[in-house]
This record gives C-alpha cells, structure tokens and sequence, in this order.
C-alpha cells in the first residue's frame, strides 16, 4: 500500500534518529522569524511544543479551549514519567524501556519511533529538573524512581501524586517566556473548529472565540494539532470534561488519516461509577499497585454478603480472599499491565464477585504494605518489639507520604477511609493510544498538518504502559517535533505571509457557521448530555473491554441512528454571538457520534485480540488474548469517505527487525 | 433532598446581574457539587431557559478551573478541596445555598459564573520560569542534589493550581498567595536562584499593575486554598523582594 510512507530513516535502529536530524534541513534563524506556527491545545504536547518552536524563532500562535493554557488535562496525570535513566542500577536501558514499550503496546507500535521515545526519555527529566520541576528525592538529594505496571524496573520519576501537574506548570513556564518576549500569541477561551487546507496544504485554522462567539480566521505554514484523545466518545471516562475529538476530526475529514482508532485504554484503577448522574470517573493512580494488593472474595457467598452490605472486607480472613492477579500472573502479579489488570477485574465481576452494591468493583488493599512498611520504620526508629498498633500508625504515616493525596481524594468521593478499609476500582476509559497517523516526522497525511502527544497514534500500539504519556507528550513537543517540522518548513522561507482573505478561508469559515446555525436550529427535543450519555452506552456496553462481532456491527447501526436523531432532534438554548456551553458541547457531541462509527468499524475489522482491543471471539482456552500477527501486522489508517462507514482502510504493515514477536507473557 | 438555590445570573461583562432563585428536588448525598449543578441545568435546557455557566473541566480537583462562591465561602464549606470535589452530603435537605462567581477587580465576570483570571497568567508570564531553553540542556538531572526537605518544600509551593481562590477569599481581594507560591517554588530551589531578584521584583509589579489588593496578613486565604498553600509563602516572598530591592 504505498499510499502511507512512514518515512522510518534506513541504518541500524539506535542510529536512526541521530543520523536523521543531522541530515533534516534547516532554517536560518533570520528566516526563522518570518515563519508562523499554529498550535492548536497547550497540554504538555502543545505546550512544549510550543515553547520550543518559539525559542527556536519561528512565530507561534496557541490555541486552547481553557481560560489558561496551564489547565489543560495532562496537569491531571497522577503517577509519573518513565525515563532510562538507570539511577538505580536495577538494569534499565534505552533498549529495555524501548523492548518494554513495544511488548506492553502487544507488538501493535513502530520499531524506530519508540526507540527515540527511549532515547529522548533521558533529555525529558534533564530538562525539567533545570526548569525547576520539583521531582520526589531521595534522603541524599538524588531523584527518587518507583515502578509501574508492565515492567520490571524502576524508573519512573515522580512528582508525588502530581507528576502531570508539575510536568505541564514546567511547560506553562516555558510558555509564559515565550509569551513575554512576544514569541508566542496565546489565545484562551478559544476552539478550532476547521483546519485550512491551500494547495493541499495546512495553512491554518478557523476558530471560535468562546467568549464573543466570533468566528475568527488564523493563518501559518504549519499546524500542530496536539489535542489529546477522545476518551469521552465514552461519556464516563478519567478525561476532563471538554476534552474532544474536535481538531483530530476535522482535520480527518479534510484528509488526515486516522489510525487504530479502537484501541482504547482502559484503566483498571479507577473509582467505581456510585450512580446514573455521574459526570465523570475518577482515576487513582496506577502507583497504587505497586504497594496495593487486589482481592476479590474467594466464595460467591462472601461476595454476595458483601454486596448487600452485610459483611465487611475486614472480616474475611485472608485464606477466602482471592488475590486473582498474584494467583493468575505470578511474575508481575499485581503489577500486570493495565489492559491484563482491567480484563482481569471484569472476569471476577462478571462472574459474580464484585464487591460493591452493583458488583462492578474489586479491593486495592494496602492492608500488608502498611503493616510491612510499619515494621521497616519501627527497626530504622530503633523502636524495639513494637505492637501491632505502633506498627500500623507508623505504616500509615510512611503510605501517606507515599500516596496521601489520592487517598485523600479516595475519601473525599466515596466517604470511606481508606488507611482503614480496602479502597473499592474498576476500570474506566482513560486513554486513546490511536488517534490521527504520523509518519516519523510526526506529520498527518495532510502535508503542514502535524499531531503530537495523545493526538496522534505512534508510540502505544495497543496499550499504554503506566507513565509513558507523560514521556511520549514531552518527547515529541520538546525533543522530535520542532526539529522534524523543520525539514517542511525550509520549503517555506520564501512563502511569506498566508493571507485570511484566500478564498479557502472564506469557504471554510462558511462551512463552520452553517455547521454552527444547524445545531442551533434543531427542534430542541432532547439536551446535547442525552445524546452523548447514549452514545457513551452504546460504546460502554459494545465497545468496551470485550467486544465482538455481532455486537460491534450492532453498535455502528445505533450510533449512526442516534447520529441523526441528534441532527433532527438536538436543543441548544440560547445564541451563537456569546459564550454558550451548550453550544460547545453540541460541536463536540457531534464529532464523537461520527467517530464513535469508524471506532466500531475498526474494531470489527481486527480480526484478533492485541493489547486493550480484545475480541471474544480470539483468545486462548485460559482467557488470554490471542493475537494474530499474520493477518494484523499493520496499523489500520482510515481514510475519511463521506459516512464513517464508508472509510477506507490503509494498512501500514509493521516491521520488526530488531524484537522478536512473542506471545505476551506476565506470568 | 430538596434545595433553594440563589445563584449570580450575568448575561456577560456589560450588563448588570442579579441573584435568581431555584428551587431543586431529587438530589442525592453521592452527587458531588457540579452534579448537583448539572441537575438544574438539564432541567432548564428542558424548560427552554438557558442554563447557568460555570467553569468546571477535570472534575477531580487539579486543573483549578471550577471557581465558586458558595454560601460566602469559596469553593465551598469543606476545606482543602475545590467545588469540584465537594458532595452533596456536605448538606442537608431543604438547605439554601447561595452560589456566586469568584469577586474581585482583578476577575471581572464574562457571564453568570464564570470570571475572567487571565490576570493571573499574565502575572506568570512576568517572571514565573527559570530562563533556560528547552532545546538541549546538557547537565544530567542528578547533577545538582537538592536537600530532600527543600525539595519537598518547593513542591508544596508548586502545587497551586492557580484557581483564584485566595483571591475571592481576602477582603482586599490580594493575590499574594498565588505569586508568592511560585516565587517560593524557585527561590528555594538553586536552579532558581540565579534569577531570584529580577523575578520577585517583575511578578510583583504585575500583581500590583493587575489591581489585586494588598495583604494585610489575616490569613484567610490560607485558610480556604483547596491545596494548603502556606501562608510562609507570602512571608517568604517579601524577604525576597525586600533583599532584591536593597540589592537594587
């Protein structure tokens, strides 16, 4: 399939990336000036992406839909960063955290794009400590490291349960500089609603003020969408409330190919739904599993006693507790990767062990690290023969260190101690590792068009190890896109200026007010929340953790049906000249009931269960999933055709000269 | 339970606004505040009535955008969380509860209760960063060990989420405890010290330019930020600018 060239640098694997940005063209720094870069979302992808670009002269041009750029979701990752760094000497490499990354994404990502994942990952921690990012230290001074599920190692860095928030304020730094020395233009309150294409060519965007309601025409030579995922296709999800699809999806529909976009990562440690009103779901942090042990009752009995609150966790005597991932995968145990760990839950809850009122919840118990973490400060305390009282308080002190802030946030919501009683998960939507196609340069099949971070495809292949977003979203606004941009851009120095007044602004600024009087104008039946809590069932229930063919082709019928119900039927109050949620919300509901089509399609077209896509209908007598890398080597890249149903796929076959494919194995 | 709800209505920045009064029925304890809000705004939209806004986005009390006044308390009458995080099991059936925006000069509302806080960015934007660029740094990062105590300091520091309620929480509506947090952030790191005295001295004249009050050291701002920022902050912060005025 020629059309998709991924433009992976030919030479050996650890040499690609070194010998690729010495041959990248430059751009002289006086020309540099006359260059202007939109970025649309300012999370730590556009955010350091923008900062860069700034710094390296170009002139740039932000976009979020927040009133600060600084309030974008990545500030909402709690566990931390991996990077190889090997400050513990526990063994860690590039080349393990890049085998690591390949592996944990089931064999589903590019070769040559997570080995510069691994190699950049070093600069990232570099560069945030100089920023003055505050990392979790050690007694002596040095940079302390945990583990995370899939791996290992340690070496993850931290920021207590805040790491995404420290990352981002770093970036928001960087970005405030910029915006001082006039380097970068932000605008907040502000959503792209269409990508310009001139010649074929991203030339910039259209954009509504949220504010005024003003539709606003922007221009650039290059456009980088770094607008995170589209988790909440799925209503409830760990994502923010306005996050969306919406500039991914636009610039599909104008061309941009979008890839894998059923995988879809569910995190099995989240706070389980209390009730229909529910708005959003709660993510604790995935460094929880690594002093957290998960249990289910071992009896049905106990489980169902448990259910109707007649009997408490703290009653049931170890031997009739069921630690399923200890007992299923004893190498990692409790900590599997995340797709494993969420499956893992679903099977004991659908087979009647749930611990709480719907029984869609499991234990994280911190029961023994508490007691063992007790033992370890009464010796250094030099507190001789302590009580089991002493040793508890001491070992609750040492895991509020560790974690008091998400056990805080645990109490806060549910009302439960949880230094007393086991903490109650279950999985939730929380990450897309599909998104728009990139070749190596990060640029989407619009030339000019790049995507960065979670927007686009490249480095997760079918799930996400625990604290690579963090790295992948740094790594490419830091570190790979400024640089690769520039090969484009060096085509560029002579273009000056793009004018507003070319006639693709004109249509494209058409399209999106008539897009806009169209939402405004349905016959107010049913409120924009409706649809999307349909739609987010629909997805839940079809298109969730397992999934199969009968109910896959069921899915793309309804949603296409709610689709255009919501087009007949949809009631947005008030005007489109002034700041309108409603109005925002609709926009984005929108996109999600087309996308949520192709997510179906795609779904049903990979024939195979790899990493968090799980298909019934292929995995092994024990349960596990049952890859066919024969058939579905490829990342699936659709092609937008009118009605989602209609995209056509691309296959990008991957190669793997350098890992040898195995059938992923924690046990 | 059943509620009175008296909330802030603007249509935008230019005309005036006034408190409307809501009876709501059919609210559960495991809501949490925002629920509560969607509740009344879903039945609004039913009723053909344009419904209330307010700034809201992560909903699990980090990105700092929820921003409300409620019942003269702001984000609520729990302490160290934001309205986000709040539940409805915080009241009791047939309570009143009184919502406004964030006031303050410096915060000027953009409509019902949604204020405009880019005075705080632009605060930042005088002088909260360390000035190195991001292309390159070659010094590894355990190149400079830093005391474990002054680090975790640093880090209590840079938890501020920037939400504005210390703002909306002081008589003199001052934004001292924001700057001050940031300004600590660095100057209790060495990456930060380099530039300790420029950046107290420009973030300050920001607060100052963005007609924030001054501090007159009672304390509630501490008393009511949903991440426990320290009032030694503010103390720290005017060591700082007194040492970079006398160096001048």
């Amino acid at each position: 399939m020629g059309i998709l060239d991924s433009k992976i640098p030919k030479g050996p694997l650890a040499d690609k990336w070194t010998n690729h940005k010495n041959h990248i063209e430059l751009v002289n720094p006086a020309n540099k000036r006359n260059i202007d870069v939109i970025v649309v979302g300012t999370g730590l992808a556009g955010g350091s992406a923008a900062a860069t670009l700034a710094e390296l002269g170009y002139n740039v041009k932000t976009f979020c839909y927040q009133d600060s750029p600084r309030r974008a979701h990545s500030i909402a990752a709690q566990g931390g960063v991996n990077a190889a760094k090997n400050y513990q000497g526990d063994g860690d490499s590039v080349y393990r955290l890049f085998y690591d990354t390949v592996k944990g994404g089931d064999y589903r990502s590019r070769e040559a794009n997570v080995y510069r994942l691994a190699q950049v990952s070093t600069n990232i921690i570099d560069q945030c400590v100089a920023q003055g990012v505050p990392f979790a230290r050690e007694y002596g001074g040095l940079l302390d490291n945990r583990s995370f599920g899939g791996v290992l190692v340690s070496r993850t860095f931290y920021a207590k349960g805040q790491t995404g928030q420290q990352l981002l304020l770093g970036a928001y730094a960087a970005m405030n500089r910029q915006i001082q020395r006039g380097k970068i233009k932000s605008h907040t309150r502000h959503e792209m609603l269409d990508i310009v294409l001139v010649d074929g060519k991203a030339r910039g965007i259209i954009a509504r003020n949220l504010v005024t309601g003003e539709i606003e025409r922007h221009s650039a030579h290059a456009v980088v969408l770094a607008t995170g995922g589209y988790g909440n296709l799925f209503f409830l999800s760990t994502y923010c409330m306005g996050a969306n699809v919406m500039a991914a999806w636009k610039a599909h529909k104008r061309g941009a190919f979008f890839a894998n976009p059923c995988f879809t990562q569910i995190h099995p440690t989240c706070i389980p739904v209390s009730g229909d009103h529910q708005s959003k779901l709660t993510l604790m942090s995935e460094s929880l599993r690594n002093d957290g042990r998960i249990w289910v009752p071992k009896r049905l009995e106990d489980a169902k006693a448990i259910q109707e609150g007649k009997l408490k966790p703290t009653q049931l005597k170890e031997e009739d507790r069921d630690y399923y991932l200890e007992r299923r995968y004893p190498a990692f145990g409790n900590l599997v990767p995340r797709d494993v760990a969420s499956r893992a839950a679903k099977e004991r809850c659908d087979a009647g062990f749930g611990v709480n009122k719907t029984g869609e919840a499991v234990y994280l118990d911190f029961d023994s690290a508490i007691m063992r973490y007790g033992r370890e400060k009464a010796l250094t305390s030099g507190i001789k023969d302590p009580d089991n009282k002493t040793v508890r308080e001491l070992g609750e002190k040492v895991v509020e260190a560790k974690y008091g802030n998400l056990f805080q946030m645990y109490e806060k919501i549910v009302d439960q101690n949880p230094y007393k009683t086991p903490m109650m998960i279950y999985p939730a939507v929380h990450y897309t590792m599909g998104g728009l196609w990139v070749d190596y340069n990060l640029q989407t099949s619009i030339p000019g068009c790049y995507a960065a971070g979670e927007a686009n495809f490249s480095d997760h292949g079918a799930n996400r190890l625990g604290a690579s977003a963090l790295m992948q979203g740094l790594a490419d606004g830091y570190f790979v896109l400024p640089y690769t941009i520039g090969d484009y851009l060096s085509k560029d120095i002579r273009t000056g200026e793009i004018s507003t007044d070319l006639p693709e602004f004109e249509a494209a600024e058409t399209h999106v007010k008539e897009r806009i009087a169209k939402l405004m104008s349905g016959k107010g039946i049913h409120s924009v929340d409706y649809y999307h809590k349909k739609l987010g069932k629909i997805m839940w229930n079809k298109c969730g953790m397992s999934r199969n063919a009968k109910e896959l082709q069921e899915a793309i019928d309804e949603i296409a049906a709610l689709r255009a119900d919501f087009w007949e039927n949809v009631k947005v109050p008030g005007t489109a000249d002034n700041k309108n949620q409603e109005l925002e919300k609709a926009g984005r509901v929108a996109d999600f009931l087309e996308l949520g089509e192709l997510f179906a399609k795609d779904a049903l077209t990979r024939n195979e269960s790899c990493g968090g896509h799980f298909r019934e209908e292929y995995q092994t007598p024990e349960g596990e999933a049952l890859r066919d890398d024969e058939n579905f080597k490829f990342v699936s890249a659709w092609e937008y055709k009118g009605e989602p149903k209609d995209a056509v796929l691309h296959k990008e076959e991957l190669v793997y000269e350098n890992i040898e494919l195995k059938t992923r194995s924690y046990k | 339970m059943k509620l009175n709800l008296k909330i802030w209505r603007q249509k935008n920045a230019d005309t005036k606004g006034e408190m409307v009064s809501y009876p709501l029925n059919g609210i559960e304890e495991d809501m949490s505040f925002l629920e509560m809000l969607d509740v009344l705004n879903e039945q609004l939209i039913n009723k053909g009535e344009e419904p209330v806004e307010f700034d809201h986005d992560c909903r699990e009390g980090i990105c700092g955008t929820c921003s409300l006044m409620i019942n003269g308390r702001a984000h609520g009458p729990d302490t160290r969380i934001t309205a986000c995080q709040l539940h409805m099991r915080s009241f009791n059936d047939g309570d009143e509860i009184v919502i406004e925006p964030w006031r303050a000069k410096a915060f000027p509302v953009v409509k019902d209760l949604i204020v405009d806080r880019s005075a705080f960015d632009r605060i930042q934007q005088a002088g909260g960063y360390i000035s190195i660029n991001t292309s390159g740094n070659p010094v590894d990062a355990n190149a400079i060990p830093i005391e474990k105590d002054m680090a975790d300091k640093a880090f209590n520091a840079a938890t501020c989420i920037g939400c504005g309620a210390c703002v909306a929480a002081c008589k003199n509506a001052s934004a001292m405890l924001f700057t001050s947090a940031k300004v600590s952030q660095f100057a209790l790191l060495p990456q930060g010290q380099v530039e300790a005295a420029e950046r107290v001295q420009n973030m300050v004249r920001q607060m100052d330019l963005e007609g924030f009050g001054n501090c007159t050291n009672t304390g509630a701002c501490e008393v009511e930020c949903p991440k426990g920022i320290s009032l030694e902050n503010i103390a720290r912060m005017n060591r700082e600018y007194l040492s970079a005025s006398v160096k001048g």
